[in-house]
Order: C-alpha cells, then sequence, then structure tokens
C-alpha cells in the first residue's frame, strides 16, 4: 500500500467510522445509550453522528442501563442490528441481567428459536484516574458466559473492522474499548474495513517467550518486548483479540515455539481471565513448558485515585520484564 | 386397585411425614379431593389424589416417614369389585427406624505410606525437558540445569544429546551412529514392551483397482501410490482407538490428541528412521502422498527436523513392493504401536461360493499390552481394513 | 368487520372463550398430576384461577403481535396458539417439546406465535418487550407487544426503567400487571408502599385502567380498549387486572402465608364458574354443551399426554448446539 492509501487517525476516529459505515450500510442498525447524541458520547466517540443521522438512529437514552440494554436484545430479536453503548463495564453491571440471562440464554434455552443479534461496545479499564467505580477491568465475567461473544480491539485496524464482523453475526457480541486507547494515534489504510473476530493475532514474533495481552495491555506487552530484545531475549507477543470464545490453537501453537509464556492482564489475577488461559496452558502445552506460566495482574484492589497508586496497582512494562526473566531463570 | 403413592413435591423432596389421613378405608373418593397431609421440609401440604374410587386400606400410619414414590394406601377404582376378603398380606410400611449401620470393612484399609524423596531435594526439570529425555532415551541425573532456579530446561537435554553424539537431526546422517541409535531403541523395546502381535488378510483388489482408475487420469508425478491410503486408513481409525496413539511415559500411557504417523524409511547404505507425517488424519490422499515423497528425500539427504522425529505417536512400516507377504514390527518406544503392511498379492480367494484370482495383503499389528489389549487390537486391525476396502472415503 | 374496541358477545365467541379457559384449567390440572408423579420436575407454576386474564387479553392481539410472559406461562401459550402437545412436551424435557425440551415449565418459546416466553427472572421481559415494541416502530409496523407480569415485578427496577423508557419513546407495548396479590408467600401490602398499582403506570403519563381479573369479558373489553389506542399511535397502555391464584406458588408450598378461608373466597369468584353461571342464567349455555366441551377438552389433553410420552430425549450430543446460532437467522 502506497503511502498515499494511508490515513492518519486515532482509535476514537476508527471506531466512529467503524459506527458510521454501519449506520450508512444498513438501515437496521441504529446506535443508542447514555449520551450518545447531543453530548457526542462520553468518550466522544459518537461526536457529529447525531447531525448526520438523526435522533431516530442516534438515540439518547435515560440512566436506565437494564432497560435500554434489554431494549436493545428486543430491538435484535424484532429484527434489528442495534449497537448499544454503556458508558463503562462498571455501569454494565446494572445490566448484567439483561446480557446474562437473557441475550446469553434465549437462543439456548429457545431451543435455537431465538438468536439475539446485538452488539454492545462499552469502555473498560483503568489510567484516567477515574478511581474505584469507573476504572475496573470485568471482561472476564463476560467472557466466562457461554452465548457471548467478546472482543477487545486493541489495534487501530481492530476498533476500525471489528464492529462491521460483530454485526454480521448472529450472537450477541460485547466489544470492550479500553480507555486509554481512544486517543492513540497511527496510520490505517484509507480502505480499511472488517476484520475476522475469531482469531488471536501475532503482533511480534520471538523465540524465548510468550507474551499473551490484549485491549490495554498489548502495547505494554510490546513496550516489554522491546525492552527484552535489548538484552538478546526474543519475546514473541499474542494479542487475543476475541475473549469468547479464546483462540486455544493460537495461543497454545506460540507457547509450544517457545516453551515459556506470561500472560498481562488488567483483571485481577484471582478467578480471572489470566487463570483461564494459564489453565489453558497447563491442559494443552504442559509437556512444551520450560518454565510455570508467568502472569502479570492488576493488584488486587479497587482501583484507587491517586496516579501513583493507580499506575502501582496496574500492570507495568516492568512487572512484565521481570515476569518474563523469571520464567527464563536470568 | 391401584396405590396411592407419596407424591413429588419438588426435586428436593425425599420424603415426608404423614400427619394426618383426611379419609378412611370404604370411603369414596373422587379426583382431587384431599386425602392426606403430609409434613416436608417446607410445612404441612395437603394431598391430592387423581382418581375415583373407593380407599380400600391404608397402608401407613400417622406419625410414619415414607420415602417418595411409597405406597400410602390402596384405592380401588369406580366399577372394579371390593377386595376378596382374604387377601395376600400386603406388609405394612416399616415405621421409621435408624439405618443399618454400614458393614464393617473386610480388612483393614490402612497401609504404610511408600516412602517418596522429599520434594524439597527433588531436582527440577522442565516438563519438556522430560518428555525430550524420555524419548531420547537420556538420563537426566548429572544435567546441569540452566533454567530458573536451576531447573533442567529442554536446552540442557539437547546440550547433552550433542555431546554425547546422538545423532541430531540437523547434522545429516551418520550411519554408524544410526545402527548403534536403532540397537539403542530397538534393545529398549524389547527389554521393555510386552508386544502381542495380530495379523490379518485384507481383499485389496477393489482398492487397487480404484487407485489405477485414479491414477490414469494422472500424470507421472501426480499419481498415487498405496502407501498414502494405508497411512489415511490407520489416522481415521486411530481416532476410534486412541489407545494406540501415544505415548508410555513414566509408568503411564498418555494418549495423543494428534496423530503424528512415523512412517519407516529405509536409507541407502543401511538404516532405518521414522519421521513423522503431522496430523495425518486430516491430510488429503494428494497431501499425505506429497508429504511421503518430501520426507523420503529429505531423509536420503539427511535433512529431516527434530520434530519429524520425535513427535511419531504411532509408525506404519509398509513393505511396498518388496515381495514378502507381511512384517511384525518392533514398536519404537515410547510409542505403542506399530501398524505393518506386506505386499500385495494375487492369491486364490473365496468370492461368493467361488474361488478367484484377488489382490491380498496382509496387515498386521505390533501393540503395547501395557496400553491395550488384543481384543481391541483386533477390532482396530477390523476396522483399518474396513476403510482400506473402502478408498472412497479416505 | 366488527368494531374491535367491544368483545363480540356472540354466543360462538363466548363458548370460545369458556373453551379455552377450560383448555388452560384442564392442562394445569394434568401438570400437577403428572408433577406428582415425577414426569415434570424443576419448579412448575400453574394458572388456575387466573385463566381470565390470558384468555381476555389474547382475544385482543393479532397474529404479528408479541407476547413476553413470565415463568406462569403455559395459559398464556395455550391462549396465544401454541399448541398443546408440544408443550405438553415441554413439560416433559422432551426433543419435541416447543423449546426442544431446552426450557421446560418455566421457559416456553415459539416463534410462529411470537411467543417469546417464559422469562424466570422476575421483571426481566420488560425490557425485552419495549426493545420488541422498539423495532415495530422503528420498522413501521402496525405490530405491538403485550408484556405480562405480576404484581412482584412492579418492586424491581426494571419495572421502572421500562414504563418509562416505553412512554418516554411513546411504544407500542401494553404492560399486563397480573395482580394476584402474592410475589410468592408476601403479601403485596408488604411489599409496596402504594398498593393502588396502575397508578405507578400514570406517574409514568401511561394511560391506565384496573379491571376484575376474574372476569373474562371485562379483561377482553379493557384489553381491545388499549389495543385499538396503542395501535392508533397512542403509545404504551396499562392494564392491572386483579386476580388470584388458587393453588400453592409452586409444587413444594405449604401456603403458610394466607388462610385458606382467603382462598375459598376467591375460588367462589372463580373466573370459569362466574362466566359459566352468568352464561347459564342468560340462557346461552347449556348442560350438553359444557359435557361436549369438556369432553373435547379432556381428549385434547390427554392426546397432548400421549404425545409428550411419545417424544424422544435430545441426544447428549446435542447439548452444546445453539449455544452460539449455527448460521444467520
Amino acid at each position: 500500500m502506497s503511502a498515499a492509501g494511508m490515513v492518519q487517525t486515532t482509535y476514537r476516529e476508527a471506531v466512529r467510522a467503524a459506527i458510521r459505515a454501519a449506520l450508512k450500510a444498513d438501515e437496521r442498525v441504529f446506535l443508542m445509550g447514555e449520551d450518545v447524541g447531543r453530548y457526542g458520547g462520553c468518550y466522544a466517540v459518537s461526536k457529529g453522528l447525531l447531525a448526520e443521522f438523526g435522533p431516530e438512529r442516534i438515540r439518547d437514552t435515560p440512566l436506565s442501563e437494564a432497560a435500554f440494554v434489554g431494549a436493545g436484545i428486543g430491538a435484535a430479536l424484532g429484527g434489528m442490528r442495534p449497537i448499544v453503548e454503556i458508558m463503562t463495564v462498571n455501569f454494565s453491571l446494572l445490566a448484567l441481567d439483561q446480557i446474562v440471562n437473557t441475550a446469553a440464554t434465549l437462543l439456548h434455552m429457545s431451543g435455537g428459536q431465538f438468536n439475539v443479534p446485538v452488539v454492545i461496545r462499552m469502555a473498560t479499564g483503568a489510567g484516567r484516574q477515574l478511581a474505584a467505580q469507573h476504572s475496573h477491568s470485568l471482561e472476564g465475567w463476560y467472557a466466562h458466559v457461554p452465548g457471548l461473544k467478546v472482543l477487545a480491539p486493541a489495534t487501530l485496524a481492530d476498533a476500525r473492522g471489528m464492529l462491521a464482523t460483530a454485526l454480521e453475526d448472529p450472537n450477541p457480541v460485547i466489544i470492550f474499548e479500553h480507555v486509554m486507547l481512544y486517543n492513540m494515534a497511527g496510520e490505517l489504510t484509507a480502505d480499511a474495513g472488517a476484520v475476522p473476530i475469531d482469531k488471536a493475532a501475532v503482533r511480534r514474533l520471538g523465540r524465548d517467550v510468550t507474551l499473551i495481552g490484549y485491549g490495554g495491555t498489548l502495547g505494554k506487552a510490546l513496550e516489554a518486548a522491546t525492552a527484552l530484545a535489548a538484552d538478546g531475549i526474543e519475546a514473541e507477543v499474542v494479542d487475543l483479540r476475541t475473549l469468547r470464545p479464546l483462540d486455544t490453537a493460537t495461543i497454545v501453537a506460540s507457547v509450544a515455539r517457545t516453551r515459556r509464556a506470561v500472560v498481562v492482564d488488567e483483571g485481577w489475577r484471582t478467578g480471572g481471565l489470566s487463570a483461564e488461559i494459564s489453565a489453558l496452558i497447563m491442559e494443552h502445552a504442559f509437556w512444551e513448558l520450560d518454565a510455570p506460566v508467568g502472569r502479570v495482574c492488576t493488584a488486587e484492589v479497587p482501583i484507587p485515585y491517586p496516579r501513583h497508586l493507580e499506575q502501582a496497582a496496574l500492570p507495568q512494562p516492568a512487572a512484565i520484564v521481570a515476569a518474563v526473566r523469571a520464567t527464563l531463570g536470568r | 386397585m391401584s396405590e396411592f403413592r407419596m407424591p413429588s413435591l419438588g426435586a428436593d423432596m425425599e420424603d415426608g411425614v404423614l400427619v394426618e389421613w383426611l379419609k378412611q378405608a370404604g370411603e369414596a373418593v373422587s379426583r382431587g379431593d384431599i386425602i392426606a397431609v403430609v409434613e416436608t421440609q417446607k410445612g404441612a401440604i395437603e394431598i391430592e389424589i387423581f382418581e375415583a374410587g373407593t380407599i380400600e386400606r391404608l397402608l401407613v400410619d400417622p406419625g410414619t416417614r415414607v420415602p417418595v414414590g411409597a405406597p400410602l394406601a390402596l384405592v380401588r377404582g369406580a366399577g372394579e369389585p371390593a377386595r376378596p376378603a382374604v387377601a395376600e398380606a400386603t406388609p405394612p410400611m416399616p415405621k421409621s427406624e435408624p439405618a443399618p449401620a454400614p458393614a464393617a470393612p473386610s480388612r483393614p484399609v490402612a497401609r504404610p505410606i511408600e516412602a517418596r524423596p522429599s520434594e524439597a531435594t527433588r531436582d527440577r526439570t522442565s516438563p519438556a525437558a522430560r518428555q525430550l529425555a524420555a524419548v531420547r532415551g537420556i538420563a537426566l541425573a548429572g544435567l546441569v540445569g540452566t533454567g530458573p532456579g536451576g531447573a533442567i530446561v529442554r536446552a540442557d537435554v539437547e546440550r547433552a544429546l550433542a555431546k554425547t553424539g546422538a545423532p541430531t537431526p540437523r547434522r545429516g546422517i551418520d550411519p554408524g551412529e544410526m545402527r548403534k541409535a536403532i540397537a539403542a531403541a530397538m534393545a529398549r523395546s524389547n527389554r521393555e514392551i510386552p508386544h502381542y502381535y495380530l495379523t490379518h488378510q485384507v481383499d485389496v483388489t477393489a482398492t487397487l483397482a480404484w487407485l489405477e482408475a485414479l491414477n490414469a487420469g494422472r500424470q507421472p508425478p501426480e499419481r498415487l501410490l498405496l502407501a498414502p491410503l494405508l497411512l489415511k486408513a490407520v489416522a481415521l481409525t486411530l481416532r476410534d482407538f486412541p489407545e494406540f496413539n501415544g505415548h508410555f511415559v513414566e509408568n503411564a500411557f498418555r494418549p495423543s490428541a494428534e496423530i503424528h504417523i512415523g512412517t519407516a524409511i529405509a536409507i541407502r547404505g543401511g538404516g532405518l528412521v521414522a519421521p513423522a507425517i503431522h496430523d495425518a488424519n486430516i491430510k488429503h490422499l494428494d497431501e499425505l502422498m506429497a508429504a511421503l515423497r518430501d520426507l523420503v528425500a529429505r531423509t536420503r539427504a539427511g535433512r529431516l527436523r527434530s520434530s519429524e522425529l520425535f513427535d511419531p505417536t504411532v509408525t506404519v512400516s509398509s513393505l511396498g513392493d518388496r515381495g514378502v507377504d507381511g512384517l511384525l514390527g518392533v514398536i519404537y518406544p515410547p510409542q505403542v504401536a506399530l501398524v505393518g503392511f506386506g505386499t500385495p498379492a494375487s492369491r486364490p480367494w473365496v468370492v461368493g461360493d467361488r474361488i478367484g484370482p484377488r489382490m491380498v495383503m496382509t496387515a498386521s499389528l505390533a501393540a503395547d499390552h501395557r496400553a491395550s489389549d488384543g481384543h481391541r487390537g483386533a477390532l482396530f486391525l477390523l476396522a483399518v481394513a474396513r476403510r482400506l476396502q473402502e478408498p472412497e472415503g479416505l | 368487520m366488527p368494531d374491535s374496541t367491544k368483545p363480540r358477545l356472540t354466543h360462538a365467541h363466548l363458548i370460545e372463550l369458556l373453551r379455552q379457559m377450560l383448555r388452560i384449567r384442564r392442562f394445569e390440572e394434568k401438570c400437577v398430576e403428572l408433577y406428582s408423579a415425577e414426569k415434570i420436575r424443576g419448579f412448575l407454576h400453574v394458572y388456575i384461577g387466573e385463566e381470565a386474564v390470558a384468555v381476555g387479553v389474547m382475544q385482543s392481539l393479532a397474529p404479528g403481535d408479541a407476547a413476553v410472559a413470565t415463568y406462569r406461562e403455559h395459559g398464556h401459550a395455550l391462549a396465544r396458539g401454541v399448541a398443546m402437545g408440544p408443550l405438553m412436551a415441554e413439560m416433559y424435557g422432551k426433543k419435541e417439546g416447543c423449546s426442544r425440551g431446552r426450557g421446560g415449565s418455566m421457559h416456553v418459546f415459539d416463534a410462529a406465535t411470537r411467543f417469546y416466553g417464559g422469562n424466570a427472572i422476575v421483571g426481566g421481559g420488560l425490557p425485552l418487550a419495549i426493545g420488541l415494541a422498539l423495532a415495530d416502530k422503528m420498522r413501521g409496523r402496525e405490530n405491538i407487544t403485550a408484556c405480562f407480569f405480576g404484581e412482584g415485578a412492579v418492586a424491581e427496577g426494571e419495572f421502572h426503567e421500562s414504563l418509562n423508557l416505553a412512554a418516554l419513546w411513546q411504544l407500542p407495548v401494553l404492560f399486563i400487571c397480573e395482580n394476584n396479590l402474592y410475589a410468592m408467600g408476601t403479601a403485596l401490602a408488604l411489599s409496596e408502599s402504594e398498593t393502588d398499582i396502575h397508578a405507578k403506570a400514570q406517574s409514568y403519563r401511561i394511560p391506565s385502567e384496573a379491571v376484575d381479573g376474574m372476569d373474562v369479558i371485562a379483561v377482553e373489553a379493557a384489553a381491545r380498549r388499549a389495543v385499538a389506542a396503542i395501535r392508533a399511535g397512542g403509545g404504551p397502555r396499562f392494564l392491572e387486572c386483579r386476580t388470584y391464584r388458587f393453588r400453592a406458588h409452586s409444587m413444594f408450598d405449604a401456603e403458610l402465608y394466607r388462610d385458606k378461608a382467603e382462598v375459598e373466597v376467591w375460588k367462589k369468584r372463580g373466573p370459569i364458574l362466574r362466566f359459566t353461571e352468568w352464561l347459564k342464567s342468560n340462557g346461552m349455555l347449556h348442560d350438553t354443551e359444557v359435557t361436549g366441551i369438556e369432553a373435547e377438552v379432556s381428549a385434547e389433553v390427554d392426546s397432548a399426554v400421549v404425545f409428550a410420552e411419545a417424544g424422544n430425549w435430545e441426544p447428549v450430543e446435542d447439548l452444546t448446539r445453539y449455544v452460539l446460532a449455527e448460521k444467520r437467522a
């Protein structure tokens, strides 16, 4: 692709471009959520869309997470393709009943009669000093639930491309956008579009250890890999992309090559996604391992407000480097 | 006559105590009548009857705990004649009694605990290093570990292998070293593996005709030999017989989810290796043929990959056109089975009630009795034969 | 075309109302019997005593309309047109059940009649119903969605969020509160500060009405008025049907929370009993007709049981089918 085919963009603009393209491509698509219209979206993702598409398709909702998420599920059953935005994953707990008890169960419980093609987007993660009720990474909870698909775009291409594929999917799909990524800038091809949502991606090749991250931790894993390379340690970096269903084959193939793995997860360690990935490696690649699987997770505290404590609680490149060294014994 | 039973009012109800009879023997009842009260964990519940008739006899006294489904009363249906006066005795429900004490075990179960080396003094060895050492017959004792906490890792085993001069596949093939390696592996096999052998003659006339027809339309480089059919038939059958596919390591058989077939290839100038064709069960016949050609070429050039040498989960040895009827193989440890195929030859054969010439091939199985038994082996070999006779399914 | 806002008081229609209520009553009685015999398991909530509500409301719906109900929904499914055989097979958990046996008593679904459950989270069906109505409104379809729930749901946040959103967006939903006075064992007065439930809807500017839920004609009339107003573009409507369940909440319930005398009083007002007496006193029903309907219903229930008994268990290999959709619907 020539330089002329590349455009400068940000993660926020890529998500907005994806929503705009979906609204243009399919009249059944509409966006609804708190402050998505007049305010322009809590993280300014939907800014400008109300003027372009009108209040029928860019719907501001009351602060009623259960009702508008449930309405999205019902509208999907009724033939629409709703994109429901929840401000943050912490607020999604008010809609957990609708997501877990209804969206995830209907198809199976009805014997295959009613599938729910809804897409639910929400912000996740810490780093903006928003303290303990706006900063958590609970995507692992959703990844626990059969009947849901869970995505975590970590790159511009995925921010631009995952939504279209999610809307095509007949199942409920939840997309987690990490708050620290919205300002991430870079280049994207002018014709960037839909991307697959069923495969993890190897973002960096290496022979000594596999770093497994997603969403907000991908950049930190890559940063740690660069630091390790300076010392002659070549880390391979796997971006999970899809948290449910997990792409076990890609994880296992990488670990079988490098014989070591460190999982980097902004969720808490106990009972979390990192535990699941570690268990998968035990089940599928135990005899390939040269060291116990390492984990770098968020400290087991509610996320605190002051910057130094917040940063101390989160996975950081230095901790990833240390975890890698521990698996190598050097 | 029918029985009125203790109803089940919830999945968590196991029994109930009959508190009161609201109907007595001789009284008429109709569908929906409440005839008893039963005390449950959730309180007293009135129990209704679902048929009409007359209570012939109450079988349970108030105060009795009765399991769900046990008869509480006998009911004579409307129009049914009254019971004769001399009836066979229906044993009354036993009153609740304590459950009998469990029988004493016939012999003491306590056994002395076997001494095990303390974990603190045990050398750390990574799973990957253990796996390689087991496959290559390297002793871990004495190796110097360079992993976390001084653990022996795979690289340490590889270094040891390089030092002892064991054939490393990256360096080509030394006939003398190869003979030593074969000697060590085969001696270990016969020493450690309790082999059993089965043979079966297979009519492959139709299979060969199918192959000939297929090849008729192809240029020589694209033509299929019989070998990929044999590999595919074995690979597909193994999916249903996991006890022949995997490794016997550290006193236990570990079946393998993948099917990597070691394919015995003779080397000019003597010697034999059996490198793996990976995932043979999911490769098309043409892919298998290509893989086979590639393996033979690289084997003879001494350019095999280590994974090809260590990954096989089973071995297939085919005599091709070398003219003998069959072979009984020596299993390559730590595998647990070797499937052998002789040279197909024209033989007098009974087809229907006539004798005629047919192409017949002898298939054999050498298997490890620690991992499987002859009965399963026979089923396996028959299933391989059946698949071979239906080449369209391969 | 008759005026759709009024019940048709023809002989044939009145007999049909009676027949529908009797189908539900006899089906539920058979379910109780089969539960006691361990043919039906799990939780079983029967609709005996409340038949007039589902039968009356369903009269007002058109084929393209949707219905969302609760875990006490056998009556709604029957009145909506779900066949009795597959419904009974669902009670058994057989593959021939209307939800393939996956849901059981609490999760009846049927795409053909747009019957969306069978929701066993109290209040959980309301957001779903407004979403179905939102889709109809956005697509310009004339369908409405009927959403049934008990008075217990009124205490849930989802009730208030959904009423507000439905009114705010003027969605074509008919909310039907089946007020049977007890949320399991908790009496209305013990759980609500305002026990006049239809007044709550008015606080969201949803026109509402309380009707005698034991009177099938009154329910049908109120539902027809409400549905006509919704179809005319008037936004949501709310019906509070005051009713009573004659049997326990579920099978395993000793009914410690209410007096038997209270139950007896309500039984004298039973929807089938009162309707039958009214029809007879007006010369619109003869004993021979009742016998005929009963025989017909009994035969239908018997053949539903035969159908369920003859059904098959879904193969265990299919356990994980339909966790995710196999293809685009």
